[in-house]
């Protein structure tokens, strides 16, 4: 129906967000059974919908963790009406439920606690952002000082100039196999000139590329890798409690803001409760669980949350940058756009190499 | 029941009569309902021509925007979309937008290969049209590049299409405002306007309240101050008061003429009738019978000729006017002038026109009028008298003429008012020539005296034509 590339190949490579189905029975009695289609870690999500169980007793969840591509191919296939539909969809991947919604795929919804949340995490009242989650660096304190820490992208670049200390040290997203990592590619290539100078930067520095958040973690947290660019302020600021040798940076240029984007899709068999579970998402309870366990703050007061959980200050949250659902995310998903945007990342990289 | 409140009850029908503020009210508010109406179907059609107008530039300028960045690299087309494009379309906030970029050969480069495309427009411009995609009715802007590269050559043909939910809204809100003004306005417009129509005819309220306050007795015309539209019918009103008026005052006229004229005569009578009823002398009874009888038949010639006044006054109000032939009155006054008077008088001359002579009139009034004209003639004048009818300057006469001495000139000023005409006589001829008179005045003409060569004397009615009236 439409040419939009789907690299199916991302499932075939080895990575720790590999599909699975997690159930979590009712409470009490079952009265009706919610499926949730989802990219998030079932470790971070767990406590939400714990808590959302809690206030609906009679709700068994069936949640079903897949990678952002996999998870779009199956709306898509839902969508066409070739397979049975998720009561709720949620990813990270910003920019390809936009193009589930535009190409009709969501049900519209009228709700009240859904009206809180800012313009940039709404659309058309079918899609919804829920997080808001920036694209941080993280480093080891271990081996850079913190006076050397790069506060910004163009301190990064510079950082990077220094030859070999960083050689094989840095790690970020795998741009061609994570669809978060392209997003915020797309968007650093349109915020500022110097991401073509960082990433020719990372080239130089034999960048490792990683096709999850969890994966750069994990290697800043034991020292194999030095800095971590653009990853998850969620996971990070999570994983930063567990391992004190790792530093997270806001940068205070611009950073990115991400929000895990849902909707309820057109042929939904459980709608009613995906709108409770939305609702809770937005809801003072729901609230205090995103921002405490998750870290996954909410549109509605992220700002203030991060900054005061991140330590940054006050004026900071000018710089952070929500990426607002709507059409304008349409134009990544182009074909060949994409193949040209790529192609650009790949002759940066490489110009760095040589 | 006061005359009064009987006025009152007359002026205020049970019925109610259709109300004029209420009609121009009514006239009012329909035609601005009408206006209004037109208005709220153009500003509909304004707002959603406002609505297109706005949304369409989104759409040709995304389009405009694309074509721009098709290229050609290493022999195959290349389009880099434009990030600004679709910035340019999410301004559009709540809609879907769908595009599609086609090559030469018909193939889709990239986008939705199944969004419907119209043919590029000859002049190489931006065609703008509604199709069916998506569950939806689109908006679709289509547009194309002729690329003529080496090995690559043809029309590229790009189209951008959209939803149209927030055009829907800004037409509908367009409108709505729209419409609110206009609404507004009509109300506004009606009220001033009811206002207007109520201060426009504030007049008539007063002439009402003048009409009801008025004393039923007072026949006075009214004096007080009538805008134009109904000045007519307050004269109307003035002149049918006015003529009641001069009604009454005939009546009242002709009771204390009669009660005057009947009274002095019949005293004498008696006086006369109760010296006769001691006299013994038959020869001065005899005198004193023919004095009474003289005396008898002047009265009954005076009670004649008041009720005939009396009649002709009435009638001048009253009958309506017809077309006549004045010869035929002549010869009809002559005729029974023949019949009634003394045989012994020599029969009037008939002096007629061979060609009718036509005036509007009451038959009666006229005959009585021309009667009393020969009476008169056959009376005081001298043998031969004649009746001359004819035409003269534009008017109609008719005239009776004889060879007596006539009414001395320094009277005949007076001669047209009751008992002066030729002084009183035994006979009663005072009122002859005051009921020719007032024919004469009630038919718009006038009474004419003249001495005519040959010591002849004449009496002439002079009276408008038909043609004048």
């Amino acid at each position: 129906m439409m040419r939009f590339v789907v690299p199916v190949l991302a499932c075939l490579m080895p990575c720790v967000c590999a599909a699975e189905d997690y159930s979590f029975p009712a409470i009490a009695d079952e009265g009706s059974r919610l499926v949730i289609g989802s990219t998030t870690d079932i470790g971070v999500i767990r406590t939400v919908i714990d808590a959302f169980q809690v206030l609906n007793p009679g709700i068994a969840i069936t949640y079903r963790e897949e990678t952002t591509q996999q998870l779009f191919v199956e709306a898509g296939e839902a969508c066409a009406g070739n397979r049975r539909a998720d009561d709720l969809i949620i990813s990270s991947a910003m920019d390809l439920q936009v193009k589930l919604v535009n190409d009709g795929c969501a049900s519209e919804i009228a709700a009240t606690a859904l009206t809180a949340l800012p313009d940039h995490a709404r659309w058309r009242d079918e899609l919804f952002g829920l997080t808001y989650e920036p694209a941080v660096i993280v480093y080891n304190r271990k081996l850079i000082a913190p006076s050397e820490a790069p506060l910004d992208h163009i301190a990064l670049a510079d950082l990077l100039r220094q030859p070999d200390r960083f050689h094989g040290k840095i790690g970020t997203y795998d741009i061609e196999q994570s669809g978060v990592g392209y997003l915020f590619a797309t968007f650093d290539a349109a915020q500022s000139s110097t991401w073509g100078r960082l990433i020719e930067g990372m080239g130089r520095n034999a960048v490792q590329l990683f096709c999850c958040t969890s994966d750069v973690l994990d290697r800043v947290a034991d020292g194999r890798l030095a800095i971590g660019y653009n990853v998850l302020g969620s996971y990070a600021l999570t994983e930063a409690e567990r391992y004190p040798d790792m530093a997270i940076v806001v940068p205070s240029d611009y950073a990115l803001v991400l929000s895990r984007a849902a909707f309820i899709p057109v042929g939904a068999s459980n709608s009613g409760d995906a709108l409770k579970f939305l609702e809770f998402t937005q809801s003072p309870q729901g609230r205090a669980v995103l921002d405490r366990d998750a870290r996954l703050f909410s549109p509605v007061n992220g700002a203030e949350q991060l900054l005061d959980v991140a330590g940054m200050a006050e004026n900071a949250h000018q710089s952070l940058r929500p990426i607002p659902l709507g059409t304008s995310l349409l134009v990544g998903l182009d074909a060949m756009k994409r193949r040209q945007f790529l192609k650009l990342w790949r002759d940066s990289l490489a110009t760095g190499r040589d | 029941m006061t005359p009064a409140s009987e006025a009152l009850n007359t002026a205020r029908p049970a019925r109610r009569k259709p109300s004029l503020a209420l009609r121009i009210g009514v006239a009012v508010t329909l035609v601005v309902a009408l206006a209004a109406t037109a208005a709220l179907f153009s500003a509909w059609r304004y707002g959603w021509q406002a609505a297109n107008e706005a949304f369409d530039r989104l759409l040709t300028g995304a389009s405009l925007q694309i074509v721009e960045r098709i290229g050609v690299v290493d022999d195959s087309i290349v389009v880099d979309i434009p990030a600004s494009a679709f910035e340019l379309l999410a301004l559009a906030r709540e809609d879907r937008v769908f595009y599609r970029v086609i090559g030469p050969d018909g193939t889709t480069l990239t986008g939705y290969d199944d969004l419907p495309a119209l043919e590029v427009p000859e002049d190489g411009g931006t065609e703008i049209y509604e199709t069916q995609y998506s569950g939806e009715t689109v908006r679709a802007a289509v547009t194309g590049r002729q690329l003529v590269e080496r090995n690559v050559s043809g029309l590229v043909t790009v189209v951008v299409a959209h939803t149209m939910r927030e055009r829907t809204v800004l037409a509908h809100d367009i409108a709505t405002k729209a419409a609110i003004l206009v609404g507004a306005a009509s109300l506004a417009i009606i009220a001033l306007a009811l206002a207007g129509v109520l201060y426009g005819l504030s007049p008539l309220t007063r002439v009402e309240r003048a009409l009801l306050s008025r004393d039923p007795n007072d026949l006075s015309p009214f004096e007080i101050e009538t805008p134009r539209e109904i000045e007519t019918v307050v004269d109307a009103i003035n002149r049918f008061t006015r003529r009641l008026d001069r009604r009454i005052g005939s009546v009242q006229a002709f009771v204390a003429d009669a009660a005057h004229q009947l009274r002095t005569p019949i005293t004498a009578i008696r006086a006369q009738a109760e010296i006769a009823a001691e006299e013994k002398d038959p020869e001065r009874l005899a005198r004193l019978n023919k004095r009474i009888l003289d005396r008898a038949i002047g009265v009954s010639r005076l009670a004649d000729q008041l009720l005939s006044h009396a009649m002709v006054t009435h009638r001048a109000d009253a009958e309506p006017r017809e077309l006549l032939d004045l010869r035929r009155i002549a010869m009809e006054a002559e005729e029974e002038s023949q019949r009634l008077g003394d045989a012994d008088l020599p029969p009037p001359k008939l002096d007629l026109p061979d060609e009718e002579v036509l005036i509007a009139g009451d038959r009666f009034s006229l005959r009585e009028a021309v009667k009393n004209l020969i009476n008169n003639a056959q009376t005081h004048g001298k043998a031969p008298v004649s009746i001359n009818v004819r035409m003269l300057d534009g008017f109609a006469r008719v005239s009776v003429s004889d060879f007596g001495r006539g009414i001395p000139a320094d009277r005949r000023d007076q001669a047209g008012e009751r008992f002066r005409g030729g002084g009183a006589s035994r006979t009663g001829a005072g009122l002859g020539l005051a009921i020719v008179a007032e024919v004469a005045q009630s038919h718009g003409g006038k009474l004419e005296f003249a001495d005519l060569p040959g010591g002849a004397f004449e009496a002439a009615i002079i009276l408008p034509t038909k043609a004048d009236q």
